[in-house]
């Protein structure tokens, strides 16, 4: 690298410190710095120079489809990893297409870094060819956004982006650089510390409260742990466990918390609310202490707020105070780092066991196990999940699209690790599940990576198949096919006396024939005897496979809590309509 | 009831529509907002007067307070405390009236800041039950123009309320 140019200094006369070079080398530079492995990526106009400096660099660039691809797939490659997923698009429709991606990481707290080209400063504002006010439009779906208006600014830009991505309750940062401003030279000196005097999470929980939780605990005949997607970006499942076994807490999780807490624990309730256990809800319905950790009391775990947990004093520890009293008033709030506040009260609980509350528990449990219906000559799509999980013996990454088979992950896969299961839960995306497991894959090369989606959601992104080729990725894609926008069907069947608005996709393509188109390897199945051998043959095989799975086309996901509705008004406790 | 936020961001490009963004996007509505810088260049202020109980405030108190560029949110509501409103009032004023304006804008300690044949310009500063007071009593004559500055406020006495306090500090 050339030296320090002599000619540059700044106003006062100081040499500027760094190595001379292209803004766009210190945009590689400092990337490297962060420990970036993977960018995924789309080139257009107003990233040609940094696309240019790509040509050669020391960092993988996955090149994409579709720019939505791109941000799941960095999403899911967060998701599997705990490490930041970067996004990099043109400007204009190149950023558009991530707004997607951007609100889905946005909803479950996803550390993202996303870069946006973006039109030259001078015509920032005339409605040039491309231009978009990405940092506008993504303001509501963002931590936080930065447009560099200073090619000096590039370093610390990115350094603060990756601090405020990745710090205190993770979330997606976007940082959009004006072509003009990339095709400078700057000083290049990564900068070792961030000053941020409007940015400090709070880590540790104060621990007055913390003390104040542990006598509630003490005092509690019938206390309930319910975790969030929290304790798995904070990696506090360990001291989730701990909590749990000394204090014999029922631990329930929300679909952000699955992989939390070992789902074949024998303290495990399973998921809670709209679609979780019938054990799970009776349980907070019937709980005088509940701990939320690390979560933020979405109305499909809750339903009616009014009628939820109606007996319970609330211990709400969460990283983000605006959580804490939003939809439910906390008796004892804390505010802190789920595991930072959680290893100080494992310390503080003493060792308890009320054996009355468990046995009711297990009663219910006995009374009211997950279960399904099956026809004969046809695949029930919760067996084709509860076959993956033992082909897998339950230790693959799954990501879900969005739908039944969703619920019927959450519900049949038991995952016993955090990071394993992969799900848009808080904005529901669809198209989210097959690129996020690209980026799973990519993460984890160690692991094998399955992509359950359905019909509908997996036609949104279907275009990254081309992605899986060219990589070459060992993602298995299981298609739940039923020919429907299955939970929309369902909905439909159940509050809108079966009048099946535009929610038939019979016209499918042939998806074995699509995999093919693209190179991957397509097997159909039909009946249930094909299932498990299939199952069986994708695992082995070393590349992509494309598996189209024609199951029972009016399974309903069951239980099953109305929205808005508690648990009184709970169908299909025992897996059926009636019930 | 009304609140009154007092909000120290860094003076940057983009915070004021952060902030409003937030308000919107809550379901929060603004009915005041003032911006200006402070006693240190690198930090602006900004009051906000929102509608909503204690609950709603505190709620939407603590999501201004992520933003990333937001120092410190201070609610003024309950504290003892200053706070003006600036307002300019073009009202119809001739020969037969003038002299009664003349008289309203003296018992309110306002200004006449200019004085055409057929009207003038009242300058009124107070809090905000003097503005509608002098607004109400203004209006008979015919008020053709009214710009008011919504309202400023800062918590009385010595205790300061620093702008530079969060900046100076380290993370």
């Amino acid at each position: 690298m050339a030296a320090v140019d002599l000619a540059q200094q700044d106003e006062r006369g100081r040499r500027p410190s760094g190595r001379r070079m292209k803004a766009t080398q210190a945009f590689i530079e400092s990337l490297l710095a962060e420990g970036v492995e993977v960018i995924f990526g789309y080139p257009g106009g107003a990233v040609l120079p940094i696309y240019d400096a790509l040509y050669d660099a020391k960092i993988r660039h996955v090149l994409v489809r579709h720019e939505q691809g791109a941000a799941h797939m960095a999403d899911g490659y967060a998701r599997a990893t705990g490490k930041p997923g970067v996004v990099l698009a043109t400007s204009g429709p190149g950023a558009t297409n991530l707004v997607t991606g951007l609100a889905t990481a946005w909803m479950d707290s996803i550390p993202l870094v996303a870069f946006t080209g973006n039109v030259a400063r001078s015509a920032i504002g005339t409605d040039a060819f491309q231009e978009a006010d990405i940092t506008g439009i993504t303001l509501p779906i963002t931590k936080h956004n930065f447009l560099v208006r200073r090619a000096e600014d590039l370093p610390r830009v990115i350094k603060e982006a990756f601090h405020i991505a990745t710090t205190g309750r993770p979330g997606p940062v976007l940082v959009d650089l004006p072509k003009d401003v990339t095709t400078e030279e700057i000083n290049f000196s990564y900068p070792e510390t961030v000053d941020l005097p409007g940015y400090r999470p709070t880590i540790k929980g104060h621990v007055k409260q913390i003390l104040e939780a542990a006598r509630a605990i003490a005092a509690a005949k019938r206390p309930v742990l319910y975790i969030g997607g929290g304790v798995i970006a904070s990696g506090a499942h360990k001291e989730v466990l701990a909590l749990a076994e000394k204090a014999s807490l029922p631990t329930t999780f929300t679909l952000m918390g699955i992989g939390g807490f070992p789902g074949d624990h024998p303290l495990s309730l399973g998921m809670l609310g709209m679609h979780g256990t019938v054990y799970a809800n009776y349980a907070v319905n019937e709980c005088d202490l509940l701990i939320a950790v690390g979560a933020r009391f979405d109305d499909r775990v809750t339903g009616d707020l009014r009628r939820f947990a109606p007996h319970a004093k609330v211990i709400h520890i969460d990283i983000d105070p605006a959580e804490i009293g939003k939809n439910v008033q906390a008796d004892i709030p804390i505010v802190g780092d789920a595991k930072a506040v959680l290893s100080v009260l494992v310390e503080k609980v003493r060792e308890k066991r009320e054996q009355e509350w468990l046995d009711t528990i297990e009663a219910w449990k006995r009374e009211y196990p997950l279960t399904y219906e099956e026809k004969p000559g046809v695949i029930a799509p919760q067996r084709v999940i509860q076959e993956i999980y033992e082909v897998t013996r339950g230790e693959a990454i799954c990501t879900a699209d969005v739908g039944q088979h969703q619920m019927w992950l959450a519900q049949y896969y038991i995952f016993r690790e955090p990071r394993r299961h992969i799900s848009s839960g808080g904005l529901g995306s669809m198209g989210f599940g097959f690129p996020a497991a690209i980026g799973a894959a990519l993460g984890r090369p160690d692991l094998q990576v399955w992509s359950i989606t359905g019909d509908g959601g997996f036609q949104m992104t279907a275009q990254e198949l081309a992605t899986v080729r060219k990589y070459n990725l060992p993602v298995k894609i299981a298609i739940i096919n039923n020919g429907y926008l299955g939970m929309v069907r369902q909905w439909q069947e159940l509050l809108y006396q079966r009048r099946y608005s535009h929610s038939d996709l019979h016209d499918n393509p042939d998806f074995v024939k699509l995999a093919e188109a693209y190179g991957i390897p397509g097997f159909r199945c039909t009946r249930p005897e094909e299932l498990r051998p299939l199952l069986e043959k994708a695992a082995a095989m070393d590349g992509p496979v494309l598996l189209d799975i024609h199951v029972d086309q009016e399974a309903n996901v069951f239980p099953m809590i109305p929205a808005g509705q508690s648990v009184a008004e709970m169908i299909g406790k025992k897996g059926r309509l009636g019930t | 009831m009304k609140h009154t936020l007092s909000i120290l961001v860094q003076n940057q490009a983009g915070v004021l529509s952060r902030v409003a963004a937030l308000f919107t996007r809550r379901g929060y509505n603004i009915e005041s907002i003032a911006v200006g810088p402070t006693e240190d260049p690198r930090v602006a202020r900004m009051t906000i007067v929102v509608e909503g109980d204690s609950r709603e405030v505190e709620q939407i108190t603590k999501h201004v307070h992520k933003l990333i560029e937001v120092l410190k949110v201070t609610d003024l509501t309950h504290e003892d405390m200053v706070d003006r409103e600036l307002a300019l009032i073009k009202v119809t004023a001739d020969s037969h009236n003038r002299s009664e304006i003349l008289q309203i804008v003296d018992i309110f300690r306002a200004k006449i800041v200019d004085v055409s044949e057929k009207s003038v310009i009242v300058e009124v500063t107070g809090d905000e039950g003097k503005i509608e007071a002098m607004i109400r009593l203004l209006r008979p004559h015919g008020i053709k123009e009214l710009a008011r500055t919504g309202r400023i406020a800062l918590a009385r006495g010595a205790r300061p309320e620093p702008a530079s306090r969060g900046v100076s500090a380290t993370a």
